[in-house]
């Protein structure tokens, strides 16, 4: 009978979103439980929230997550305008859209890099960087800032995209066309990443249903949600775009589904650039306060539906805020997707459900559940991973994914 | 088009335990049910309407304990949330986590968080809260005094 050996994963990272410890129980190879245990870093954010002002709490969740860091605000903003019936101006909505997609591009980018990065493809991580910085560019241009933005109140945004920056941010976001494109061939078209990744980390669409996963990690299965466009919120139900969906659920489907989405993102702001210099207006309707009642607000943020719901007693304050982040319901589908799995795979498996696993890695060792004795750091399950692509490399020969004429 | 039919599906499959309703719009409507009939609804919503559990949430209130079950209908676009009130002193309510899997770490949480009972749960232990939190500490009920 095999040894059975715990591999923690985590707990710490600065900057997931939700800190998590994943317990591998692994026998040789084949990982054959998982743990999961979450609140290593649980800031009481809902509590917080009852002492802010409504103003304030958009603040707030701007800081739960700082890749997301528009996604909660916008879920925040609306289901306080869902409270107190709040109207927004049209040229707002746009704005939030535009905002909203940027922020879906430089998330999936970063991503991206780090999948690369796991499979042993330090190009591919170098790259999806280099040309996140263009988006993080124009999200500067618009907000002031490269992350936190700052542009989400109740009846409105904070701040206008000018005029006179639209044809930069054109020109910026024209600039990425090429590069997606040379992530979508070098990336989807070669096969040693076919190889890593194809039939690895299957969550059927079932299973998917069952667990209530959400965005790329619920198109990938097959299971068509989106709630962009299901319930149409911003200026989603003004736009037009496609929802990309996969049907086999691997690591390689939610790699397609991410690289592809980020082409309709382009497609969404350039809409939303098109109307903001044709529609006009204010871009705030300055609600003075929030009438007691209860609000829903969904987004769809980069890794599924943002969910958050605010009840007001009047007051301006809210007296319950519950904040539901994707990840909440995604990370629980790896107790699926990494069955089965060898330990080189479960990387790329537990990353593919993009739980900001950058820092996670930092902290994995590898322990005899027997003496206790570390076995394993996080490089050496980095370098497990790479090393499998190296095997392959060697038994196929191919070289993988070139990126050679950028 | 108004979204009466889906209310009114809702409420005959629910039958009397539906005790209010309130459509707050053609997106949001919600459905006061007694406790006792969770998990019949939770069927109903998942296998009849295909709903989507998208979370649920717990607000102490002067009544007592609120629960909300938030269900997403993607394909109508509405939200429908089921409404429960427990009694303060003993809140407790059957576990819908073994029909809807998506429900066991919101149910873990409302337990270590706000005291409700779930019976049935096949995985009840701390979530978020360290595993030594003193029991009867519930840091989201209106009583809770934090300490330092």
């Amino acid at each position: 009978m095999s040894k059975r050996t715990i591999i923690p994963i985590g707990p710490y990272h600065a900057l997931q979103e939700e800190p998590e410890f994943f317990k591998l129980h692994v026998e040789d190879e084949t990982v054959v439980h998982l743990d999961i245990e979450l609140g290593y870093n649980h800031r009481g954010i809902e509590k917080l929230s009852e002492s802010k002002t409504f103003e304030e709490t958009i603040f707030l969740v701007e800081r739960i997550c700082g890749i997301c860091s528009t996604s909660h605000p916008i879920a925040c903003v609306q289901a306080v305008e869902d409270a107190g019936c709040i109207n927004v101006p049209e040229r707002a909505l746009f704005i939030r859209s535009a905002v909203g997609e940027l922020e879906r591009i430089h998330s999936h980018l970063l991503w991206l890099g780090l999948a690369g990065h796991f499979i042993g493809f330090n190009t591919i991580w170098m790259w999806a960087w280099r040309f996140r910085e263009d988006v993080l560019n124009i999200l500067e241009l618009i907000s002031g800032n490269r992350n936190h933005y700052g542009m989400m109140k109740p009846g409105g945004v904070r701040r206008d995209i000018n005029r006179t920056d639209i044809p930069a941010v054109r020109k910026l976001l024209d600039g990425l066309q090429d590069p997606i494109k040379m992530f979508r061939d070098a990336v989807i078209q070669d096969p040693l990443i076919h190889a890593r990744t194809k039939d690895v980390g299957i969550l059927t669409r079932e299973m998917a249903i069952a667990y209530g996963a959400l965005g790329p990690t619920a198109r990938a299965s097959g299971y068509d949600i989106d709630v962009r466009r299901d319930h149409p919120h911003a200026a989603y139900a003004m736009l037009d775009f496609d929802v990309v969906t996969c049907e086999n659920g691997d690591v390689f489907d939610k790699v397609v589904v991410r690289i592809l989405e980020m082409f309709e993102s382009i497609r969404i702001i350039q809409q939303c650039l098109d109307q903001l210099e044709k529609v006009g207006g204010p871009i705030d309707s300055n609600p003075k306060f929030v009438p007691a009642g209860e609000g829903i607000g969904h987004y769809e943020a980069p890794r599924g539906e943002v969910f958050h719901y605010i009840r007001s007693d009047g007051s301006n304050r809210p007296i319950r805020h519950k904040v539901r982040a994707p990840s909440f319901m995604n990370v629980p589908t790896n107790r699926e997707t990494v069955l089965g799995a060898t330990v080189a795979d479960a990387t790329i498996i537990l990353a593919a459900v993009d739980p900001c696993y950058c820092c996670t890695e930092r902290m994995a060792v590898a322990v005899d559940s027997h003496c206790g004795e570390r076995l394993l750091d996080s490089r050496d399950l980095i370098r497990l991973s790479c090393e499998k692509t190296d095997r392959l490399m060697a038994q196929t020969g191919l070289c993988g994914p070139s990126l050679p004429n950028y | 088009m108004g979204k009466d039919h889906i209310s009114k599906a809702v409420r005959k499959q629910l039958g009397k335990s539906v005790q209010g309703f309130w459509q707050k719009s053609d997106q949001r409507i919600y459905l006061d049910i007694e406790a006792r009939a969770l998990e019949q609804a939770s069927h109903v919503m998942l296998d009849e309407f295909g709903a989507r559990f998208q979370i649920a949430t717990g607000v102490d209130t002067s009544a007592g304990i609120e629960v909300m079950y938030h269900w997403a209908l993607d394909e109508e676009g509405c939200v429908v949330t089921l409404r429960i009130l427990l009694d303060k002193t003993s809140p407790k309510l059957d576990s819908i986590a073994l029909i809807c899997p998506a429900a066991e770490w919101i149910e873990r949480e409302m337990w270590e968080l706000l005291g409700i009972h779930f019976d049935g749960h096949p995985d009840m232990r701390h979530l978020l809260l360290a595993d030594d939190w003193p029991e009867g500490n519930y840091p989201m009920r209106r009583n809770h005094e934090a300490t330092s």
